[in-house]
């Protein structure tokens, strides 16, 4: 099965984005599914491992979590901008952490800076600690908890 | 009916994305740092790539969004390269 | 392929004019912020409320139009919406990082110095 398809998942969202983008026919169909195996093959030569997934339950849960934190962020960021609420002075927090995994990493990265409020700043790969920017700090065991609990718990259970 | 309330929203969201594309350039030109120029060309790109998905709902072509595709990428590209460059291309005391 | 907008349902069109207002809003709101606020690690911030909501509605606004106009479901846009969702943390990620990297070279006291991937900022706070 490895050898057929190096990363299932790649292939899979590539072969949606073709027919996303061309329409649904028998003949696109083909197409996709062609050029999806294609380029899975060519991004084998890099020789990158396919991030393996523990347990695929947690991903509907995460997907909620990061979509609520998203819209009360959207509402607390665009309330302070309107002048509504009032900013308790923006920092930095150095946030410690436990995973190593690369693709656990790289998904927490995202999630911190596309919710409004939080920006990842710099990754210490040494000390595996992340500079986190806040918008509106309150206090910082609040972060440090919020990022490790909330996002990071539930990464780990899905990659390790 | 339903073709004026389209309208009327997209007529407010044309206006309103203008309006951040006008804030966006004064930024990119006020600076203060290139940092901040940096960060201004990449919401003004956005703003852009929104504004031609707002074209398209207005004349009801998709023509647009590969345009917006195609903004949204060279966005990408020419960001994530200026701040590369803003890294690597200076030289430091 | 274009589509007519007169054949929109009323219920549609309304829905989608909520998203348009909202995402276009949140769009302008955003970069409202990026001229307001004082310093740059408060302002790389304000574009994500244009880049996750902003673009949210007006990518939704887009998808309910053209599938009620035509009929049938037209879900391309939402490519552009996980593009962007991907897309835009990694240039604002680079941004940070340079921006750190340029304020630690100059000392300036606003940034932490602590926790420097390299030995040389290390050093330069032990001598200041």
């Amino acid at each position: 099965m490895r050898w057929l398809l190096p990363y299932p998942l790649l292939a899979l969202a590539l072969a949606l984005m073709w027919l996303l983008l061309s329409g649904v026919s028998p003949g696109q169909v083909v197409l996709a599914v062609g050029v999806a195996t294609g380029a899975s093959h060519a991004l084998a030569a890099l020789g990158e491992a396919s991030p393996a997934i523990r347990r695929w339950l947690a991903i509907p849960t995460l997907a909620g979590v990061v979509f609520h934190d998203i819209v009360v962020s959207n509402l607390e960021v665009a309330g302070i901008l309107l002048g509504i609420r009032r900013t308790r002075g923006a920092g930095f927090v150095t946030v410690p952490l436990t995973t190593r995994s690369p693709s656990a990493l790289a998904i927490l990265s995202i999630i911190v800076t596309s919710t409004p409020g939080t920006a990842w700043i710099d990754y210490d790969a040494a000390r595996n600690e992340v500079l986190v920017h806040v918008f509106d700090l309150v206090d910082e065991a609040h972060w440090r908890q919020l990022i490790a609990e909330r996002y990071e718990r539930l990464l780990m259970e899905i990659f390790e | 009916m339903s073709e004026t309330v389209i309208l009327a929203a997209v007529w407010f969201a044309q206006i309103a994305l203008a309006m951040a594309m006008c804030l966006c350039t004064w930024r990119m030109i006020a600076g203060p740092r290139a940092q901040d120029r940096i960060l201004s060309l990449d919401a003004l790109y956005v703003c852009a790539m929104l504004q031609l998905l707002a074209f398209g709902i207005r004349t009801g072509r998709t023509i647009y969004f590969e345009a917006a595709l195609i903004i949204g990428m060279l966005g990408f590209v020419a960001t994530v390269s200026l701040a590369k460059f803003l890294m690597r291309g200076e030289v430091i005391e | 392929m274009s589509v007519h907008l007169a054949d929109v349902p009323l219920w549609a069109a309304i829905l989608a004019a909520f998203f348009l207002v909202l995402g276009a809003g949140l769009a302008l709101l955003g970069t409202i912020g990026l001229v307001r606020l004082p310093t740059f690690y408060q302002r790389i911030h304000a574009p994500t409320l244009g880049t996750s909501w902003g673009a949210a509605g007006m990518v939704l606004a887009s998808m309910i139009i053209f599938t009620a106009a035509s009929g049938r479901l037209v879900l391309h846009e939402i490519l552009i919406g996980v593009f962007v969702t991907v897309t835009t943390p990694v240039t604002l990620m680079m941004l940070g990082r340079s921006a750190l990297y340029r304020d630690r070279s100059e000392r300036n006291p606003e940034v932490p110095q602590f926790g420097a991937s390299d030995a040389d900022d290390d050093t330069a706070q032990g001598a200041s």
